[in-house]
């Protein structure tokens, strides 16, 4: 489960999280750009088949962790562990290959690329020849337009499809990056549902960077509040203090 | 200028300039590939992209002289395994490159041009040491000596014929490898966003790697083509490496269709404007052509339209 520096009293276990050694474990991280240290030690471990949500505002360090647990921004120091292994040093793709697998910020797809060549991408480390029909069973908009040049998808599709390529490497552990930044609400709702849909079929950990209160409460079962590089503040969602998160995330 | 020239004799100028230019066309296009791949991918300008050719057409030399004293029963058929070889050779060699000096730079696209420009003056300066500084031509077999006769005034060349099937199967096969393969879709997605490749498990040095190889061993293979229509000196390659930057420029980056269509108007306006005027005059023409329409099209001729 998960600890942070100082640690809060005992989290009681969640009924669906499996005890044993998490399945992400970071340990005393810092990264830095440079000179200028960004992430000051985060103690984060997530349990097999948890959803944890790192909640905080722009410029706090979310989308840093992100990128330094996928080897985009170097570490510092400290260590990150996947299933036990440690990737801290490795490349993006050997990282992918241990089980990480990443929604960025903005999505990111290859917008030149059809709809099932992104994915296809993402079959990379595993292997595969073809897309695993249960991704376009998990997103059927996805069969309808995997001839079209994707980055003629609507955001909420580009969404999907930058899902459905993070999960075509068959990952342990799920990092989304704000996704619901650009999405209207009605599929933030969806998507909300799709995460945990992927993490009931799949059994696999997700990490989701948010600055949407509700969405974290939607999904989540455990809520992180990071601020200038360290963690701050940590909830089970069964006993959030909602007022207390959302003074956090106010501008 | 055309005033001297009867309305017959004008077309069969066309006609065979403009086949002379599909000669010249070809090496183009397959110059402009390999550097169009290699810039595409990792934003390197490889100066020394004349010399992987050159390197080509030297061993096609030596392949042609090998099976002449060697393998004289061979030798009409030589010419495929002297393209083979020097896909080969140049390729290796720009995979050694790749490894031992541009992967160090990738961050630093000046230095890669100062690196790269080093680079082909010590290549030319080793083929002067080792092959001397008198050019060198390759025997043709003789299936490839000859003409077609069209009409009465237009022949055309069985040389010329046999390079331009080659550009083709090779322009389509790189065609094919970009586009239906995984390879190619992994060398795409690096072109797009180097960062995110790694971050879906794209081993994105190896691709560098395979790509550069790739790019230098096509130059290779203009190379073999080369030795048909030109002679082979330690510095041939130089006079073709600015010509081939203007077609991938003109062409629009990227773009696989931009870069033949540009080799193509380019190659033809310079051959057919030789024959009436001078070869420097009919350069400075096409180049203010090209310049002017840049101006106008600064992203060059063909573009991918999509939201970005």
């Amino acid at each position: 489960m998960l600890q942070t520096i100082p640690s809060p009293s005992p989290v009681p276990p969640m009924p669906f999280v499996q005890a044993g050694p998490p399945m992400l474990a970071i340990r005393d991280l810092h990264a830095a750009y440079g000179q200028s240290e960004v992430l000051h030690g985060l103690d984060i471990a997530v349990a097999p088949g948890e959803i944890v949500a790192v909640m905080g505002r722009n410029g706090m360090g979310k989308t840093t962790l992100m990128k330094t647990l996928m080897g985009i921004v170097p570490v510092k120091s400290g260590s990150i562990a996947v299933d036990g292994a440690e990737i801290g040093a490795l490349k993006s793709h050997q990282r992918v290959a241990k089980g990480l697998a990443y929604v960025p910020q903005g999505r990111m797809i290859f917008s030149a690329m059809t709809v099932q060549e992104n994915i296809e991408t993402g079959l990379t480390v595993t292997n595969e020849r073809r897309v695993p029909g249960d991704l376009y069973e998990m997103f059927p908009v996805l069969l309808e337009m995997k001839g079209r040049r994707s980055g003629n998808l609507s955001g909420g599709q580009q969404q999907q499809l930058a899902i459905a390529r993070a999960l075509a490497s068959r990952p342990k552990v799920l990092l989304l990056d704000e996704p619901t930044e650009g999405i209207q609400p009605s599929i933030i709702r969806e998507m909300g549902r799709t995460l945990k849909k992927i993490r009931d079929a799949r059994g696999l950990s997700i990490v989701v960077s948010e600055q949407v209160l509700s969405f974290a409460l939607d999904v989540a079962d455990r809520v992180l509040v990071i601020e200038n590089g360290h963690i701050v503040h940590e909830s089970l969602r069964a006993d959030i203090d909602e007022a207390k998160v959302a003074r956090f995330l106010s501008v | 200028m055309f005033g001297d020239y009867s309305l017959t004799d004008l077309s069969s100028i066309f006609v065979m300039q403009g086949f002379a230019g599909l000669i010249l066309f070809s090496v183009y296009t397959l110059m402009a590939l390999g550097l169009a791949i290699i810039f595409g991918q990792m934003g390197v300008i490889n100066m020394a992209h004349g010399e992987f050719m050159i390197l080509g057409a030297y061993v096609t030399y030596l392949c042609s002289g090998f099976f002449q004293t060697h393998l004289p029963a061979l030798f009409p058929a030589y010419f495929f395994v002297a393209m083979a070889l020097a896909f080969v050779a140049s390729g290796a060699l720009g995979m050694l490159v790749e490894w031992a000096l541009i992967r160090h730079l990738y961050k630093r696209p000046l230095d890669t041009l100062l690196a790269t420009w080093g680079l082909s003056l010590i290549l030319q300066q080793t083929y002067r040491t080792v092959f001397g500084a008198r050019e060198v031509g390759v025997e043709l077999p003789s299936w490839l000596i000859g003409s077609v006769q069209v009409t009465d005034s237009i022949e055309i060349p069985i040389n010329g014929m046999f390079v331009m099937a080659i550009t083709t199967l090779i322009t389509l096969g790189v065609a094919l490898l970009m586009y239906r393969s995984r390879f190619g879709a992994q060398v795409r997605a690096v072109v797009q966003n180097r960062p995110m490749a790694g971050a879906v498990g794209i081993d994105t040095e190896k691709v560098d790697r395979l790509t550069f190889g790739l790019g230098c061993g096509i130059a290779g293979i203009a190379g073999s083509a080369f030795t048909m229509v030109g002679s082979t000196g330690p510095t041939s390659g130089q006079l073709y490496i600015v010509d081939t930057f203007l077609i991938v420029v003109f062409g629009g980056a990227a773009s696989l269709l931009g870069t033949i269509a540009s080799a193509f108007s380019i190659s033809q306006t310079q051959s057919t404007l030789e024959f009436f005027l001078s070869g420097s005059t009919a350069k400075v023409i096409t180049l203010l052509a090209v310049v002017g329409i840049l101006m106008l099209r600064p992203q060059g001729l063909f573009t991918l339209k999509v939201r970005r």
